[in-house]
């Protein structure tokens, strides 16, 4: 049989529709999709996919399963190695990684591996039930800080190996950006709790309303008795751009703006407590998942017009093409080449617009790069109502600042040996956002991977040394 | 969750609570605060602690009830227990013997302002109080307060209990030489006491508490100007050197959501 050259279009709501709600965007695959997506795989010999994921999802064995009906198997086949299947179906960008391999590309699409991967664990949730699972215990004693994929990777893999894990968060509620960061409609919440559920079905613990370095810090959780420590936590610090103007009311980081809209539900205010101001007209500056994020929010929470404001042309936006797209479809503008360099308010402090400037690209440096540069004379104004700051976040700096012999480069990242992420502190690891800075939700995994394999090495030399 | 163990009502439409937190309570000190939230549609707000009893494990929290999250917890009785509450965040009152010092609070915050006075009597500083209130039936603490103070001044915004307004404070800094001064309460209070301290060329700490959401540095929506540079308060504060902060911008920002606030007290108590 010669497999079909396109991908089955993953079903979708009507930008026209789905602008007015807060709902996936993206439907899912059903059954029969799933099965005729699936039969496109040959089953390579020598799979090429598995080498394109940082933690290593059995690909070609599981969508076979899938191929043959087996839904239940594959995604817990897919868990064998991903304890987040849900999630990274709908936000890994498997186009750089799994796809980019698939021999199928070269004549035509790759298999879409993301779009099988959400269908087995959707599956899973909707015909199964997630049971506690009976794990003999090593004796040993792990402690991880903070829910985001990171910490809840090393969580569910030490937990398998038989430590007892507790997670320590600071919000209160488990996630870390998958709750605050990434919309409803792009991860429905419920579905992360569901995951978060079958972390704690192993066997972990979670403290919420828990700040490592206030309520307790990296020494002190030692002295209650745990082995090893993972510090997750992430790139939660944002960015500003220090130009004037910026405290002005109507201008937020892209954080509160999510984290309000998100994690706070603002966009079922009054329901909900917590309220967000939107204006007619928004602008967000920069071009990453974080500002596409703010952008279409902006437009579900009833702005006219919303802007995507980037220094750099549309060839260099790090936002994942398909957000891009979604974005596009929904009507937001795009001004590329413009960077902002005041923002003027009125009497009452109010944000009214923006002054920018038009930018050109300079010839490629020695690394291949191509800088913006402002051309001069080139100012203009926007008008806004409201201006989002998305360019970029940094790891937020309470542990490094409350944890002696914690080494941190001058942008805050905790420095580890990259074989075995551990820290400076010997039983101290870290991985995710906080050592990489802001990256992807599957790298936080895989750095996490690694990190459990070396957590459980250190521990179990360290109760076998004790007994 | 995070059991309220006991409750009391210090003026019409000020509380007093204790709530049962043991870790958070070995972690406290003057100048800090919690975030709460109250039920699962809630928001996450934060509260000054104003004392904390390392024997009950409880932490005391005094506030008003001016919003519905305010209301809200108003309404709750002993033996209910407040869904989450996170701290202690910021960073402490710097507690040191300074020498002779002004201490100046007002309204609900007189709570907090208790356990910095008791900390800085014991670090053997010599100390001048003036607390403040709208009217004499909101003056709180009073007792409290002297018992801790070398010299207490009571002032009320209609002059019906001590001075009127904070003109007199003029005086004081005229009569005595001060070493430092402290104030915590409204934001408009601590920007006169600020304002006429610099006149005094005084080292002055405020306490501010902008609109929060977490609490410990990832929204930015706590940013205040000091000096030039923009400051998180969760983070780099709640503490501040009075003479550098823009105090209109922060006035400014803090009201920012008060038209929704007003929905969501007309949808709660028609008010
Ligand atoms: C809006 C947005 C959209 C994104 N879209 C995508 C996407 O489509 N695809 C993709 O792959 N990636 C995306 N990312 C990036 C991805 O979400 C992150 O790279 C990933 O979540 C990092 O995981 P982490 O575990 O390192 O940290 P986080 O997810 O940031 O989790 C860290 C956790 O630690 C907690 N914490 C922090 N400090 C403390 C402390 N002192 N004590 C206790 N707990 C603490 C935090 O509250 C948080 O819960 C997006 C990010 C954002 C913000
Ligand atoms: S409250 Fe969010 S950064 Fe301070």
């Amino acid at each position: 049989m010669v497999a079909k050259k396109s991908q089955i279009e993953m079903p979708r709501q009507d930008p026209s529709s789905r602008i007015k709600n807060f709902d996936e965007v993206a439907t899912g695959y059903s059954t029969e999709m799933a099965l005729e997506e699936a039969s496109r795989c040959l089953n390579c010999p020598k799979p090429q996919c598995v080498k394109g994921c940082p933690v290593e999802v059995p690909i070609p064995e599981f969508i076979k399963l899938v191929k043959e009906g087996n839904y239940l198997e594959a995604a817990k086949k897919i868990k064998e190695k991903n304890a987040l299947p849900a999630i990274c179906g709908r936000v890994c960008p498997q186009e750089d990684q799994c796809q980019k391999n698939c021999i199928l590309g070269i004549r035509g699409d790759p298999i879409a591996i993301g779009r099988l991967e959400r269908f087995a664990s959707d599956y899973e949730r909707k015909y199964s039930t997630i049971q506690n699972q009976e794990i003999p215990h090593t004796g040993g004693k792990a402690a991880v800080v903070g829910t985001g994929p990171a910490g809840l990777t090393v969580a569910a893999d030490l937990a398998k190996l038989g430590h007892k894990v507790t997670i320590f968060e600071s919000l209160h509620i488990a996630g870390g950006v998958l709750m605050y960061g990434i919309p409803e409609f792009r991860l429905p919440k419920a579905i992360v709790q569901n995951e978060v559920e079958y972390i704690k079905s192993l066997g972990v613990e979670i403290r919420l309303d828990s700040t490592v370095g206030m309520l307790a810090t990296i020494q002190e959780i030692f002295n209650e008795g745990y082995d090893s420590i993972f510090i997750g936590s992430g790139a939660g610090l944002p960015n500003f751009l220090l130009i004037p103007g910026e405290n002005l009311k109507g201008v937020y980081s892209a954080n509160e703006f999510l984290i309000r809209t998100n994690l706070m539900k603002a966009y079922k205010f009054p329901e909900y407590d917590t309220p967000i101001r939107v204006g007619k007209k928004v602008g967000v500056i920069g071009a990453g998942n974080v500002a596409m994020d703010s952008a279409r929010c902006a437009l579900r929470l009833g702005a006219e017009r919303s802007y995507i404001i980037y220094r750099r042309s549309r060839d260099e936006m790090p936002a994942r093409i398909e957000e891009v797209e979604n974005a596009e479809e929904e009507g937001i503008h795009f001004e590329f080449l413009t960077n902002p360099i005041r923002f003027i308010g009125n009497s009452r402090g109010y944000l009214e617009k923006v002054e920018c400037i038009h930018m050109k690209l300079s010839e490629p440096d020695s690394s291949g790069r191509r800088h913006p540069e402002p051309i001069s004379r080139s100012e203009f104004m926007i008008e806004l109502d409201t201006a989002i700051i998305a360019i970029g976040q940094s790891p937020n700096p309470i542990i490094q600042q409350t944890t002696e012999g914690l080494e941190a480069t001058r942008h805050g990242t905790i420095v580890v040996n990259e074989n075995t992420m551990e820290t400076k502190i010997p039983g101290v690891f870290a991985g995710g956002d906080v050592v990489s800075g802001a990256a992807t939700v599957i790298s936080a995994m895989g750095a996490g991977r690694i990190a459990a394999k070396s957590m459980h090495q250190y521990i179990l030399s360290k109760i076998g040394s004790s007994q | 969750m995070y059991e309220i163990v006991h409750k009391e009502t210090l003026s019409h439409n000020v509380k007093l609570i204790e709530v049962s937190a043991p870790a958070v309570v070995k972690k406290t000190k003057p100048g800090q605060f919690v975030i709460i939230r109250i039920h699962e549609k809630g928001e996450r707000f934060p509260i000054t602690i104003a004392d904390s009893n390392p024997v009950k494990g409880t932490l005391t929290l005094i506030y008003a009830e001016v919003g519905k999250s305010s209301s809200l917890l108003g309404k709750m009785k002993v033996g209910e227990s407040i869904l989450n509450l996170a701290g202690p965040l910021g960073n402490p009152t710097k507690i040191k013997n300074y020498g002779k010092i002004l201490c100046v609070g007002g309204g609900v915050m007189v709570g907090a302002l208790l356990l910095q006075l008791r900390a800085l009597k014991n670090a053997g500083n010599e100390i001048i109080t003036i607390v403040g209130a709208r009217n004499k039936d909101h003056l709180i603490l009073v007792d409290e307060i002297k018992k801790v103070s070398n010299k207490t001044y009571l002032a009320t915004d209609d002059g019906s209990e001590g001075y009127l307004g904070i003109d007199f404070l003029s005086d004081i800094l005229k009569e005595n030489k001060f070493d430092h001064v402290f104030t915590i309460g409204p934001t408009s209070m601590q920007k006169i006491v600020s304002e006429m301290t610099n006149n005094y060329h005084i080292p002055t700490t405020v306490n501010l508490f902008p609109i929060m959401v977490d609490g410990t540095g990832m929204c930015g929506a706590c940013r205040v100007t000091i000096g030039n540079t923009t400051r998180f308060a969760c983070v780099h504060g709640p503490d501040f050197d009075g003479h550098q902060v823009d105090f209109d911008e922060l006035i400014s920002r803090m009201r920012f959501y008060n038209p929704n606030e007003k929905i969501a007290m007309v949808l709660y108590d028609g008010r």
